[in-house]
């Protein structure tokens, strides 16, 4: 199946990994360019802050120029790259001795199942309208664009996303901020396509739920 | 699979599969009907279209110049 497919080594990524085993510094600073600034940022779902982010990515480095004679292009190297991020970031996580507020906050929760909108907007199974709106989404359509786009909507839509449960979070944001692919994400946090959809689907949900309130004022 | 009537609170529960492409393709026709007939409904998968499309900011992309020159450094020895 298409969602299932894994993203692998391509000719370009074998090339490079060519280039980092022989020392070549052209091609350590292109991947530099590209993928630093991703990384510190995925670091930060792990991390409190963002010096420690930084640390986990230029650790993530040290071990991506160590490890390099390992990669045997069964992923593509930005995959191969993420995964190191992650572990090193998961290992910093488990060994700090304080947990993250929202981590411990939702761990527990995050898990069960949740509605996509509040089960009380739909009229009730004994109702002859069963399951259809009664408390309708109101069309943000009379919204410019540049006021969804604007900072303070981005403000809110991110404070959102911060409050998602880990699993959900992790996922909103490798796809819909950084704008990986399904087969990625899958990937990277070893998920099932099934999973993946499932985290995401409660994630945009939620983020929605925000934004509804907040442009409606509701 | 026989395309059975869906409620619009099953709409919202499978949006994100119907956006993925992951729907089996009798449902996603079910879909298509339910949506053609509920403009509350094409409201909803709008809005979480908006809201998707709101996700997809403005990232930053730059390495700190210290950083990239002290991975450098590392990188050679």
């Amino acid at each position: 199946m298409q969602h299932d497919r894994r993203p692998s080594a391509s000719t370009d990524d074998r090339v490079l990994a060519m280039a980092l085993r022989s020392g070549n510094e052209a091609a350590f600073v292109s991947l530099l360019d590209r993928y630093h600034a991703a990384l510190v940022r995925v670091a930060m779902m792990y991390v409190p802050n963002r010096a420690e982010a930084e640390e986990i990515a230029q650790e993530t480095w040290i071990g991506v120029f160590r490890g390099i004679d390992r990669f045997e292009g069964r992923s593509s190297l930005s995959t191969w790259i993420y995964r190191i991020l992650i572990n090193q970031a998961k290992q910093r996580r488990r060994r700090a001795d304080q947990s993250i507020p929202f981590s411990a906050l939702w761990d527990a929760a995050g898990t069960a199942p949740e509605a996509a909108v509040d089960i009380d907007r739909f009229f009730p199974s004994d109702h002859e309208r069963a399951g259809r709106w009664m408390s309708p989404p109101r069309s943000w359509e009379g919204n410019p664009e540049e006021r969804m786009l604007a900072g303070e909507t981005r403000t809110h839509i991110m404070e959102a996303v911060d409050g998602l449960p880990p699993d959900q979070r992790e996922v909103v944001l490798l796809r819909d901020v950084e704008g990986w692919t399904a087969a990625e994400v899958c990937t990277i946090l070893e998920l099932s396509a099934i999973n993946q959809r499932v985290l995401l689907h409660r994630g945009r949900s939620r983020v929605r739920r925000t934004l509804e309130i907040y442009l409606e004022g509701a | 699979m026989a395309t059975t009537a869906l409620t619009c609170h099953t709409v919202v529960e499978r949006v994100t599969d119907y956006l993925e492409g992951a729907l089996p393709s009798g449902e996603r026709a079910g879909f298509n009907v339910h949506l053609a007939a509920c403009p509350d409904c094409r409201i909803y998968v709008e809005q979480m279209r908006q809201t998707v499309h709101a996700l997809a900011g403005p990232t930053d992309s730059a390495i700190p110049l210290k950083t990239r020159d002290d991975l450098l450094q590392r990188f050679r020895t």
